[in-house]
């Protein structure tokens, strides 16, 4: 999508190859956590990018995701795949309830709402039995994928990460290229000319809410998957501010923005951790976070498609 | 029919014989040892664990001569953020893409839970120091982890038990509103109920808290002889420092300390802390292997050590010791003789590895010194008594964990 006048199947095509080699060149843990990360924000991105509305409680649905497809692992026995659904279905729900009360307002207030209804989810984690408080939810089985093929090993476990990725990433893409998706991005340039013209605003947001939603708490399963653990980071503010971060860095209202901040914030959290510079990962994210709302404004992505605008076209 | 046994017998041992000698007699992956040492190197815990506890293990290398049996060691560090997603898919790079033999240090206990199930799973070697839980032993119990310095347990009924017996009777308790709160919180319960005193009221207050006053004020009010702190890090210097604002001490109340750092104690300063009774794993003026010990850290580091840098030291020496008496690198063969082998440096006298995973020590009751009584900067503790480790520690016949047979 870097410009309209290439073909993106081809960008489709290499990045997909590229995704596939991926793990025979870099840790495929590394890889399935940027990938995780990259579709929470790319959800993220779905709401803030195209309807524009600031949501600061996501990490609820990141956490939602993760603690029910865990406890449903441990506790029931199910299958992987169900796991996830469940997991999905339930943040989605959860997104459903948000939505309905947080779109009632705008702008700041609504970041507020959200991010007051993701504090009670984080203190309902937090006291909850199953959840295992500060512990988190540990020891969650990977499982066999269809009964068939076992995830514990790290490569099947990232091409099955893969797959959902892609899932939710064509949906988001699909999405945004459909009339609801003109509708929402009409909503996000000028909302009273979108209800002149006789649209159901309200509902609009809501249905983009949800999905935003569940998509964050289907990469949240994937993630408790993965990991085999799920844990109050995930529900902690911080994550809501940093899938913002993320978002920001990579361009806003950009697809792959979104991915390529992930994969920015993600590789300086695991590789920053190690070495001399090891204390010092929250002030250089922090700095690179000023850096980026100073200078570069559109973000990553963004400024490269200002770029090519400027100089291919 | 026995000779197809006896076949069977020999083909088995024979087995077995060559499964024992790949294990031994100079076998080490990669030529080298390494270890590894994950903490939280920027957070709350940095203080207490981090970038100090790196330093005790970058000693413990040089003190065995940087290689054992002519096998260079070699160690990586990172720090975890507190974050258990982060420090467990270190650890699994770690061991997947570095192979790490081991990994010492460890602070917040959902980053060692998860820790240690990678480690299980990939049969590898880890050493906790850090982390408080009295769970990592118990219901998440593992055979490759070793918890080395303290646990809640440990710490609850030590200070209870002692304040108690010299006749703080009636207790307030003021609990942090979570899981690790109200584990802390019921240890403590029944080790005063069963030495003959009694919870007069509790309040639970939310975590993180900041403004302690209407807390505190309740305690005051309840009349209680001993005000019980079962919260930590922040929680525990802020309760603190509202008890010092209201008097609580010099009006006669007592300070009983669950989870208590020697460097909060150092950064709180003594006339806060006054009076306040606590369990800790290590003191550094204990005795003269300890001085001695700790000098040379503050000769390194310029601040004295906390129970768990001294404890990163003493696990990743152990550690060391084994590998050089097995002659070998592999996880079960220096697991075997860590065991075998009673601790025995300035950290511990006779400590013994449980099969839970549980290093037995002894610890010590201390209170901390008044301002006047203090001589220089790091004097703060008095040491009161020393709590036996089979006394101090959660006994076996009591654990869930898998690993212990009844």
């Amino acid at each position: 999508m870097i410009s309209k006048s290439d073909n993106p199947k081809v960008l489709y095509g290499v990045l997909l190859g590229l995704a596939i080699l991926a793990p025979l060149a870099i840790y495929p843990v590394f890889l399935m956590k940027v990938l995780c990360f990259a579709l929470f924000a790319s959800a993220f991105n779905l709401l803030l990018g195209y309807v524009g509305l600031l949501s600061f409680g996501h990490a609820a649905f990141l956490a939602t995701g993760g603690y029910i497809t865990g406890h449903i692992l441990t506790q029931w026995g199910l299958s992987t795949e169900l796991g996830i659904i469940f997991g999905t279905l339930a943040a989605t729900a959860l997104g459903y309830i948000f939505g309905k009360l947080a779109i009632r307002r705008q702008g700041i207030y609504f970041a507020m709402i959200t991010l007051a209804l993701a504090q009670l989810v984080f203190f309902l984690f937090v006291q909850a039995p199953f959840t295992g408080g500060e512990n988190g939810l540990q020891g969650i089985p990977r499982g066999n994928l269809f009964g068939l093929i076992s995830l514990q090993d790290n490569l099947s476990m990232y091409y099955f990460v893969l797959a959902i990725f892609i899932f939710g990433f064509a949906l988001i893409q699909r999405t945004i290229h459909s009339p609801f998706g003109q509708v929402l991005k009409a909503i996000r340039e000028n909302e009273p000319r979108a209800i002149s013209l006789g649209y159901d605003v309200d509902k609009y947001k809501l249905l983009a809410f949800t999905l935003s939603a569940g998509l964050a708490g289907l990469a949240g399963s994937t993630k408790s998957v993965v990991f085999q653990l799920a844990s109050l980071t995930d529900a902690h503010w911080h994550m809501s501010g940093e899938v913002v971060l993320m978002t920001l860095l990579g361009g806003v209202g950009t697809l792959f923005g979104p991915v390529v901040g992930a994969a920015t914030v993600v590789s300086l959290q695991n590789y920053l951790a190690q070495g001399p510079l090891g204390s010092w990962v929250t002030v250089i994210l922090g700095l690179i976070f000023v850096i980026c709302v100073l200078a570069f404004r559109s973000g990553i992505v963004g400024e490269i498609q200002k770029f090519m605008r400027k100089n291919f076209e | 029919m026995t000779l197809t046994k006896k076949l069977l017998a020999t083909a088995v041992m024979s087995a077995m014989a060559a499964t024992s000698t790949l294990a031994q007699a100079g076998q080490y992956s990669d030529d080298e040892i390494r270890v590894a040492y994950l903490a939280d190197m920027s957070g709350t815990y940095s203080a207490l664990s981090g970038p100090g506890g790196l330093e005790a293990a970058k000693m413990a290398i040089e003190d065995i001569g940087g290689s054992i049996n002519g096998k260079k060691i070699t160690i990586v560090s990172a720090d975890d953020q507190n974050k258990p997603d982060i420090g467990a898919n270190k650890v699994r790079q770690w061991i997947d893409v570095d192979n790490i033999d081991m990994v010492a240090g460890m602070v917040a206990s959902s980053v060692t839970i998860a820790v240690n199930k990678v480690v299980e799973q990939k049969n590898k070697i880890s050493l906790v120091s850090g982390s408080a839980a009295s769970s990592i032993t118990n219901e998440y119990c593992t055979p490759n982890s070793i918890h080395w310095v303290y646990d809640t347990y440990a710490l609850a009924h030590g200070t209870a038990k002692a304040v108690v017996q010299e006749g703080g009777k009636s207790w307030f308790m003021l609990t942090a509103d979570y899981a690790f709160g109200h584990a802390l919180e019921r240890d403590v319960e029944k080790v005063v109920q069963e030495n003959g005193g009694e919870i007069v009221d509790k309040v639970r207050h939310p975590f993180p808290t900041s403004d302690f006053s209407s807390f505190i004020l309740q305690a005051q009010g309840s009349g209680a002889q001993v005000i019980g702190l079962a919260n930590a890090g922040a929680d525990t210097t802020n309760s603190l420092k509202t008890a010092s604002e209201f008097g609580i001490t010099q009006a006669g109340q007592k300070l009983a300390g669950l989870l208590i750092f020697l460097n909060d104690v150092h950064s709180l300063g003594l006339k806060v802390t006054q009076g306040l009774q606590l369990t800790t794993g290590f003191y550094w003026d204990r005795t003269e292997e300890t001085r001695a010990w700790s000098q040379r850290y503050f000769e390194r580091t310029g601040r004295m050590p906390t129970m768990v840098q001294a404890g990163v030291y003493s696990s990743l020496m152990h550690y060391f010791k084994a590998v050089q008496a097995a002659d070998t690198d592999e996880t079960q063969a220096v697991l075997q003789q860590m065991r075998d082998t009673p601790v025995n440096d300035f950290f511990a006298q006779n400590g013994k590895i449980r099969i839970d995973g549980r290093m037995v020590h002894d610890m010590y009751l201390a209170e901390v010194k008044k301002p006047a009584d203090s001589t220089n900067e790091w004097d703060l503790y008095k040491v009161l008594r020393t709590i036996p480790g089979d006394e101090a520690y959660r006994p076996l016949s009591e654990s869930q964990c898998k690993l212990v047979q009844k």
